[in-house]
């Protein structure tokens, strides 16, 4: 479980002191399949940036399976059992996936028959992929599911994945709820989600809503998903076009 | 042989306890330390004695050539002519390079001339590595100056890997080619430096044939206070592709100069260049601290990536 208390988050700009996140808390439990949603600029990233060590923040405390892990660093979190997607994966000139896969599972002898699998868990034909760099060569799809395949390969308790859908386009997308389904069935520990998709938040067994650095609703997804659907913190496939007809 | 220098020779050839199959010219402290030609790779002595002349009969495939070079007296230097003459439709592997041991407090050095004559319709991969070590608490600097020299004739291909990671003090690499009609050059370098090493590498390609092209590329991490400096050169004279990459992370106070040079003297030559210096990139390090590696470890994944 991982509990957070009170949490607190803010950056200095020309204007002084700017609030990113005020007075945070929230607990997921074990087995949780979490989906943090809410308009863009409300905090969302902050927060799975902050859980995973990248950021450190001004107030709050954060625990992690019994153990205060608020002055942790990023490599001291993972190695708790906490994973972390980025919303922009980064690219490696000269490392290739297997050794990326390799890397993330903490087994410098992974066989390629092993890393294939988790290849093929986010649908990628393995044999194209294994011995490809990680590099600019791929394209944003494909670099997001590598970059999911590396948490997976983690088996972590605690997997976190920032917007998963940033910048693929609609044919991964739809790939991706699928990889995420069946991530949601055969993982056995927590995944929290950043995303503001509908599809997404339709597989979510708790969502939280934040805006403007607070949390402004959380509960199950069938008590909280009604109430959002349609605003910016459950975006559907078509909406996009819809609004642009609207407008028109 | 003895063990130092059967280890230097292993770190030359990449051999795991075997030694590579063909033909095979071993130079130890100026000596031919073991020499054997095979039917179609003749190695032969040069008449004025400056090095070995490699004569490889025209559509001889799948073969191997390995002429490596160890130093393990201090303060020996020497300077060698090695020329490949590469008959017509061949497919070939030469892998050569120089490791220098320095057991004592003198300067080392090691200067040589590989010239390429490649015939129509051949291929060659040419691996070139180059090592060198003191021994403890010595100080003698390791050295070397390679340059080759590259004649590619119609329709013919070469691929060059050159890697330099540890221990020379100094280098002054210099590369030159001249690629015909649609031959193809591909030259891939690696380089580290450390401590107060200085590398300097030039690339020139003149593509003079028709559908001719070339892609030079280099790779290098200088670290401490180290320099490297990587000038390359790709000059169109006829309808051609060309293409110069350096890719350069610093650490420490190390510096880099990368200066990639174009000139379309053809007005169909097709060229292009890329050079990016910077450090290791922060996001780089905390993706690979989120898989669990300390940041040291982290940074050593990503230079060991970049170098491969």
């Amino acid at each position: 479980m991982i509990s957070i208390k009170n949490l607190s988050y803010g950056v200095d700009d020309e204007q002084g002191k700017k609030d990113i996140l005020q007075d945070i808390d929230l607990e997921i439990p074990d087995d949780c399949f979490a989906v943090i949603t809410g308009p863009n600029g409300g905090g969302k990233s902050t927060l799975a940036k902050i859980l995973a060590g990248v950021l450190t923040p001004q107030k709050g405390s954060i625990v992690f399976d019994g153990q205060d892990i608020t002055g942790m660093s990023i490599t001291d979190r993972a190695r708790a059992g906490i994973s972390y997607a980025f919303q922009q994966p980064v690219r490696f000139k000269g490392i290739e996936v297997i050794d990326l896969l390799r890397l993330a599972s903490g087994d410098k002898a992974l066989s390629i028959g092993e890393a294939c699998e988790y290849l093929s868990e986010v649908g990628l034909c393995a044999r194209d992929y294994i011995k490809r760099e990680v590099d600019a060569s791929l394209s944003g799809g494909e670099l997001k599911r590598i970059e999911i395949a590396s948490v997976l390969a983690r088996k972590s308790k605690l997997a976190i994945f920032d917007e998963p859908e940033a910048g693929i386009d609609l044919w991964s997308f739809n790939n991706l709820i699928e990889v995420f389904r069946h991530i949601k069935q055969s993982t056995h520990g927590s995944i929290i989600i950043i995303s503001h998709q509908e599809r997404i938040l339709e597989i979510a067994d708790t969502i939280i809503v934040i805006e403007n650095g607070r949390i402004i609703k959380q509960g199950r997804k069938d008590d909280i998903l009604p109430d959002i659907l349609g605003t910016a913190s459950a975006v559907g496939e078509c909406s996009v076009k819809t609004q642009k007809r609207a407008k028109a | 042989m003895d063990n130092i220098e059967k280890r230097i020779l292993e770190e030359v050839l990449d051999m795991h306890d075997k030694m590579p199959e063909g033909a095979m010219n071993i130079r130890l402290n100026g000596e031919a330390a073991e020499r054997h030609s095979t039917a179609n790779i003749d190695i032969t002595s040069r008449p004025d004695g400056s090095g070995i002349n490699i004569n490889i009969k025209p559509h001889t495939k799948k073969q191997t050539c390995c002429i490596p070079v160890v130093i393990s007296k201090t303060g020996y230097k020497e300077s060698v002519i090695n020329e490949f003459f590469v008959g017509e439709d061949c497919d070939v592997v030469i892998v050569a390079g120089c490791g220098i041991h320095n057991c004592g407090d003198q300067e080392s050095q090691h200067d040589g001339l590989h010239k390429f004559t490649i015939g129509k319709g051949s291929r060659v991969k040419y691996i070139e590595r180059h090592y060198g070590e003191a021994a403890d608490g010595k100080t003698g600097s390791r050295i070397m100056s390679p340059k080759t020299e590259i004649y590619l004739d119609e329709d013919s291909v070469m691929e060059m890997e050159s890697t330099q990671i540890k221990g020379i003090d100094s280098t002054k690499r210099e590369t030159r080619a001249v690629v015909g009609k649609n031959a193809k050059l591909i030259l891939k370098e690696r380089l580290l430096t450390n401590g107060e090493q200085f590398a300097e590498s030039r690339m020139d390609a003149e593509l003079v044939g028709e559908g001719s092209s070339a892609d030079l590329i280099s790779r290098s991490v200088a670290t401490e206070d180290s320099r490297i400096s990587f000038i390359s050169n790709i000059e169109g004279k006829a309808p051609c592709h060309g293409h110069t990459e350096c890719d350069a992370i610093i650490a420490g106070n190390a510096k880099v100069l990368a200066v990639p040079a174009l000139d379309a003297v053809d007005p169909d030559a097709e060229l292009i260049h890329e050079a990016a210096i910077g450090k290791v990139a922060g996001e780089q390090l905390i993706k690979l601290e989120t898989l669990g590696l300390p940041r040291e470890e982290a940074e050593q994944a990503i230079l060991e990536g970049f170098l491969k």
